[in-house]
């Protein structure tokens, strides 16, 4: 069994305050609660303030490029379909520079985990608007403020059929921890969407912001329901919805590409070179 | 003997399948065949040609003479008329054509009406077409019997048989009606008491030849190597090598992933490879544009990878469907950043299959990008070829499995080692954790800032590699004269045209190709000294399918020699024999 301790990493650099240490410690409690070695799990990153997350705690690792998290999470998968696959990426390294990459993976639907750590705001590169900042926020890039809507990440997700929604807040621990958990145990792509406040560079959706406008979606919400889960998914502002948004149950793509669908990972199947020689003959 | 055979037409007649089983048959046969297409960027329409040429002496370009020309169109009269040799002729069906030539040599064969007659189906008249070369050549049918019985086995024996009586209608009718028909053709490479025995009817064991074209070869050396993931995003010409890797996908285990853009597609071929899997991308070089940082993240993690680049005439979307060797020192100099790379730039589909394999082995043993260079011609031409031994290519797991793991009581990615290769595990088949990382990291493979740090990995990753990788290059191929007075110096896949105009000019004069096809790291001297065969040469030219005559100034950096002469042509199209032969033929060799 693992413990906390066995997830201990690089002490993080992150500013103090940053909501991913708060997304860390619920990483590692989940990762506990699940009863998962370091071993068991690669994690893939890109670059940004959440690039660096697994440096701060312990697994297989292959920290990528901005914005390319999921095509090297991906392909991981299809080599091992063994191994359990999580992408950690930021909002601007997923759905701005990587959004082609986010459209095309719900397609997929490889068994994987994305977690994007979204502060609303780029913070690496100090404090231009990503892709969810809020209209009319002024920036050192947007000195006339955002002069237009940010994307919808959770609406895009239903409207593409991704196999699970959800949406947690990094201030409520609990359910953000238990949101990791069901996200990595769902056969499929799982998405989940962390709101965390960024204390350098977000001074409108701060902490407060957050707290006052996040609600758990309750028992009466029906996550099979696609209409009702994206209208949950359209409101962003005066109440934002968390939890398990929507989840589609569906055959994932390992269990669909014949050479290894219900056979060992492709890793583990044995090279023959002499099953090469073969195809030689039909040149003759 | 030495004949071309040109089929014209407009895409979507037909002329590639008439094309591919007049030359798989000659191959068969026993000849020694060359072949080349010509098309344009539209899936209908335009104009196109497929050119067969088949000798009974080993051949490795397309020649501007032609035999036989196939005209399914109009134009293909009007564009190729003026090539016809001395015995040629022109075979068409006024009926397509809708035209009558006058001439002695134009032949109208009603393709179509023979098909309907003999057949009741007008869409065997291409292989009345096949059926009629090869009664105007006085060649047999038995061959042609065995290859449309493989062809068609599966659409059934009426499908089969229905063609079989196409094409001997075909035959006949060229017999009874080919007067002009002036074409000798010898069984070929038969020995001295063979031919006696072929005379007396006894035998006719000619030497069956495969028939392969740079693309398949490539996708087989890639198979030999161990392929196991192939991503990619169709582009021309690359995406032949990406459809051929699909079909075996379902008979090895392989996957192929059509990505998104080329971005993902290599970085889905990096990630399969860190999951424990030799991989392979493939484009050409406006995707190759796209995957330029994944190739650094190959560099700075030590993955390996194999990268096939078809160039094709650029800049931006260029000259798709055409050939040119432009992309050399752009796929060289590619990625920010200072890291090991191997460039291989096969010449004919032989070296193609053994040079894939190759990459490979590079990639894998020392955890760097390995590169391919193709373009259109290569990927083209078929070429016949006695035989590939697939034990050439070396096929050696060097990563750490479960059971190497296991033994381990420590393990870092990124380890400083003598030679610099650290030892690559795969990730999840022990405790030991994989981690690597696209900033600059420790051994563990977390990021870093230090200074110290830094120079180590330098050392490690690029000085302490690269001399390595460089001593399993190979030098040149020096084909011709031992001690020439003039060189003609190439790469990639000008070599079998410069190979035949250096065997015809060798006839009379002294002298030899140098053809490069392991480009980088640019070969040493210590296996051959080809830098002295240069230096004792009287005159020496390096012809390239480009404008800027890149492997020359490739040359001169690494080396500094510098040629008498540089050739070049950027018209998208190849060198034929002839156009090299007056090209060289100035110079007095």
């Amino acid at each position: 069994m693992s413990e906390l301790e066995s997830f201990r990493g690089q002490n993080p650099a992150w500013c103090p305050g940053c909501g991913n240490l708060q997304i860390l410690r619920a990483f590692k409690m989940a990762m506990v609660e699940l009863g998962l070695e370091p071993h068991e799990l690669t994690i893939v990153s890109g670059i940004g303030q959440a690039g660096k997350f697994p440096h701060y705690t312990r697994c297989n690792t292959f920290n990528g490029l901005h914005g390319r998290t999921l095509p090297v999470a991906q392909a991981i998968r299809l080599a091992n379909h063994e191994m359990r696959v999580l992408a950690v990426a930021g909002d601007g390294d997923c759905y701005g520079e990587g959004g082609n990459h986010f459209l095309n993976a719900m397609r997929r639907n490889l068994n994987i985990t994305l977690f994007v750590h979204d502060n609303q705001v780029y913070g690496l590169t100090k404090g231009q608007a990503s892709p969810t900042t809020d209209e009319g926020m002024i920036t050192g890039a947007q000195p006339f403020g955002v002069l237009y809507e940010p994307l919808n990440p959770i609406a895009l997700a239903v409207a593409m059929d991704a196999s699970f929604v959800a949406r947690g807040f990094s201030g409520d621990q609990d359910q953000l921890r238990g949101l990791m958990q069901s996200a990595l145990e769902h056969k499929g792509f799982a998405f989940l969407d962390i709101l965390q406040p960024c204390v350098s560079y977000n001074k409108i959706n701060t902490f407060q912001w957050y707290r006052e406008r996040c609600y758990p979606v309750g028992p009466e919400h029906d996550p099979g329901d696609r209409v009702a889960a994206f209208q949950r998914a359209l409101e962003f502002g005066e109440r934002i919805p968390t939890g398990i948004i929507y989840r589609s149950e569906r055959q994932t793509l390992e269990e669909r590409i014949p050479v290894i669908a219900n056979r060992e990972p492709l890793v583990k199947q044995p090279f023959l070179p002499e099953d090469m020689a073969g195809e030689l003959q039909r040149f003759f | 003997m030495d004949y071309t055979i040109k089929i014209g037409g407009q895409a979507g007649q037909g002329l590639q399948t008439i094309g591919a089983v007049l030359a798989k048959l000659f191959a068969r046969s026993g000849f020694h065949v060359f072949t080349h297409q010509d098309y344009m960027s539209r899936i209908r329409g335009g104009h196109n040609f497929y050119q067969v040429r088949f000798a009974d002496r080993e051949i490795s370009a397309s020649r501007k003479v032609v035999d036989i020309l196939v005209a399914l169109d109009k134009n293909t009269v009007a564009e190729h008329l003026g090539e016809l040799s001395p015995v040629g002729l022109v075979v068409y069906d006024s009926e397509t054509v809708r035209e009558k030539y006058d001439g002695e040599n134009l032949l109208d064969i009603p393709f179509r009406q023979i098909a309907m007659d003999a057949a009741g189906n007008r869409i065997m008249e291409n292989t009345v077409a096949v059926g009629a070369m090869l009664g105007m050549l006085g060649m047999d049918l038995e061959t042609l019997d065995e290859l449309l019985t493989e062809t068609f086995a599966r659409k059934g024996r009426e499908v089969v048989d229905q063609n079989l009586a196409a094409a001997k209608a075909g035959a006949d009718f060229a017999r009874g009606n080919c007067g002009q028909c002036n074409f000798s053709v010898n069984i070929p490479g038969l020995t001295a008491a063979q031919e006696k025995e072929a005379a007396a009817g006894v035998s006719r064991a000619a030497p069956k030849r495969m028939l392969m074209d740079g693309t398949s070869a490539v996708g087989l050396g890639a198979l030999a190597g161990g392929c196991r993931f192939y991503a990619a995003y169709p582009m021309t010409p690359s995406t032949g090598v990406m459809n051929f890797m699909a079909a075996q996908s379902g008979r090895h285990s392989l996957i192929v992933e059509q990505a998104e853009d080329e971005i993902a597609a290599i970085n889905m071929a990096i990630g399969a490879s860190y999951a424990g899997v030799r991989s392979m991308t493939g484009t050409a070089g406006g995707g190759f544009a796209l995957m330029v940082e994944g190739l650094s993240l190959a560099g700075m993690t030590e993955t390996p990878v194999v990268i096939f680049v078809g160039q094709r005439p650029a800049p931006a979307t260029g000259f798709p469907t055409r050939t040119e060797q432009a992309d050399l020192l752009y796929i060289l100099h590619a990625a920010h950043g200072e890291f090991p790379r191997v460039i291989m730039a096969p010449g004919n589909p032989e070296q193609a299959y053994y040079l894939t394999g190759k990459a490979f082995d590079l990639a894998e043993k020392y955890q760097v990008p390995a590169f391919i260079i193709s373009d259109q011609y290569l990927a083209d031409t078929e070429w016949t070829l006695d035989a590939l031994d697939p034990a050439k290519i070396i096929y050696q797991d060097y990563r750490l499995r479960a059971g190497e793991l296991a033994k381990l009581a420590d393990y870092q990615r990124h380890a400083y080692t003598d030679t610099g290769v650290s030892p690559l595990a795969e990730p999840g088949a022990s405790h030991h954790l994989v981690v690597t990382d696209s900033d600059e990291h420790d051994e563990d493979g977390h990021l870093v800032e230090d200074a110290e740090t830094r120079v180590r990995m330098v050392e490690k990753r690029l000085l302490k590699k690269q001399p390595l990788i460089r001593d399993q290059i190979s030098p040149p191929l020096l084909h011709g004269d031992k001690k020439p007075e003039t060189v003609i110096v190439g790469w990639g896949s000008t070599y079998g045209v410069i190979k035949e105009a250096v065997d015809r000019l060798g006839e009379k004069h002294s002298i030899a190709m140098l053809h490069f096809s392991e480009i980088y790291p640019f070969p040493g001297t210590g296996k051959f000294d080809y830098l002295e065969v240069l230096r004792q040469a009287k005159f020496t030219v390096c012809v390239e399918n480009n404008a800027t005559s890149q492997f020359a100034r490739l040359m001169r950096a690494e080396t500094g020699f510098v040629f008498s002469k540089l050739v070049t042509k950027f018209d998208g199209r190849p060198y034929l024999l002839e156009e090299l032969l007056d090209e060289l033929g100035e110079h007095d060799v």
